[in-house]
């Protein structure tokens, strides 16, 4: 399929929602934050995504996704730019997202990220997405990808991964 | 091309990318399985930070290198890496004082460099900053359960804080190169830094129950490319693909 004249942009926005994150896949770019903006540079559609984190191995992945993506739309005149500030947040992750996260079992970020409670060796109340329960414990900081925590409910006796909110 | 501001960026790559390789080893290898995702994900975030400053110095070199290049076909005399990161892991002490020490400097460096004139340094240093946060805690809490563990934790704690302490006073010199980045707002004041973590890390050594060492002596010369023998070891590993394939791709 070809398309002549240049999509609009909201359309764009639409079809990102098809790129999936390779390491937890019901989640799509979107929903994670990842993409910053979306534009046209003269005839060049300029995508500007962001990684979650420094060393994240899926951000290559992502690259390539979502040129798969425009291609198949029928774009190929596109520029596909990573910029690291504004640093990403877990704030920018949709409420959809979070509901996602939720149902398949991993639990999503609590609070806000400018709380500095963490330095001070302060946890946050983390609820089972399993039973619900807030007996919870951290086990871990670092989990099975960078952007999550390792915890365990009290209650269920289940182990599960956090959202970390950074 | 600016060659200040290329040396001065390789030098924050390089800690990242040695000291990553060094946390790296213990993959496969750590105290216990939670250990070991920890410390492969904390080497994570250094190699990607690496990889984030090196795409920019070779921007700033301007020569058609990409940053694999940087990293994979210098040699020693061309890393500026701090003498402390290239040490080997040791035990478990060892590596976790180390970590604590320089993760809870090169926070505060970050922060410092999120008001650095450089957009890309400044961007970078935000995002950084975020993961530095983790591995301070990380570490602190090790410092605390071994300090305050067992005879032998604490023993062990103790002889790693002592050992890593010789090599600290090079991560707070400000040779020329530093005095002219921070004079073109750049840079960063790493002697106002010093207090804020002397402050830091005494609070957690005591609250760890361990003795803070007497100041010396120091290893130095990193910053300029004189190394231990250590570096070019990780250096022959890491490197060797691209030297005995060249240009060889993933």
């Amino acid at each position: 399929m070809v398309i002549n004249e240049q999509p609009n942009t909201d359309r764009i926005w639409e079809w990102m929602k098809e790129v999936e994150d390779p390491e937890i896949p019901v989640l799509n770019v979107i929903d994670l934050g990842v993409v910053r903006k979306i534009g046209y540079e003269g005839e060049t559609l300029v995508v500007t995504i962001t990684p979650t984190y420094s060393g994240c191995p899926a951000m290559k992945t992502i690259e390539k996704d979502i040129a798969e993506v425009l291609e198949e739309y029928g774009v190929n005149n596109y520029r596909i730019e990573t910029v690291l500030s504004p640093a990403w947040t877990t704030d920018w992750m949709s409420d959809e997202g979070k509901l996602k996260l939720h149902q398949v079992g991993i639990a999503p970020p609590v609070g806000h990220s400018a709380d500095k409670s963490l330095l001070m060796g302060k946890i946050r109340t983390v609820r089972c997405p399993i039973c619900g329960s807030e007996d919870t414990q951290m086990v871990s900081q670092f989990g099975s990808t960078a952007c999550k925590a390792l915890y365990k409910c009290e209650n269920c006796l289940e182990p599960f991964d956090h959202f970390k909110c950074i | 091309m600016n060659q200040d501001l290329f040396k001065f960026l390789l030098r924050w790559a390089d800690n990242s990318l040695i000291h990553g390789q060094r946390l790296a080893q213990w993959c496969g290898h750590g105290p216990a399985l939670e250990e070991d995702i920890a410390l492969t994900n904390t080497a994570l975030d250094y190699i990607g930070q690496a990889t984030n400053l090196y795409k920019y110095a070779a921007q700033i070199e301007g020569q058609g290198r990409d940053e694999d290049q940087i990293a994979f076909l210098r040699d020693e005399w061309e890393y500026y890496n701090l003498v402390l990161l290239e040490q080997p892991n040791g035990d478990y002490a060892f590596t976790m004082a180390r970590q604590f020490l320089f993760a809870t400097w090169y926070h505060l460096v970050l922060n410092e460099m999120m008001q650095s004139q450089d957009a890309f340094l400044s961007g970078f240093a935000e995002k950084s900053a975020k993961e530095l946060k983790y591995h301070v805690v990380h570490a602190r809490d090790w410092m605390l359960r071994m300090g305050d563990g067992t005879e032998e934790s604490h023993s062990r704690i103790q002889k790693a804080v002592d050992e890593v302490w010789a090599y600290l006073p090079e991560m707070f010199e400000m040779d020329e190169l530093d005095q002219r980045m921070l004079q073109q707002g750049i840079g960063v004041d790493l002697k106002k830094i010093q207090t804020q973590w002397r402050s830091q890390i005494e609070a957690v050594l005591t609250e760890a129950t361990l003795r803070i060492p007497a100041d010396g002596w120091g290893h130095t010369g990193g910053k300029n490319g004189k190394h231990s023998e250590h570096l070019g070891y990780i250096l022959a590993e890491m490197q060797y693909l691209q030297r005995t394939y060249p240009g060889a791709k993933w």
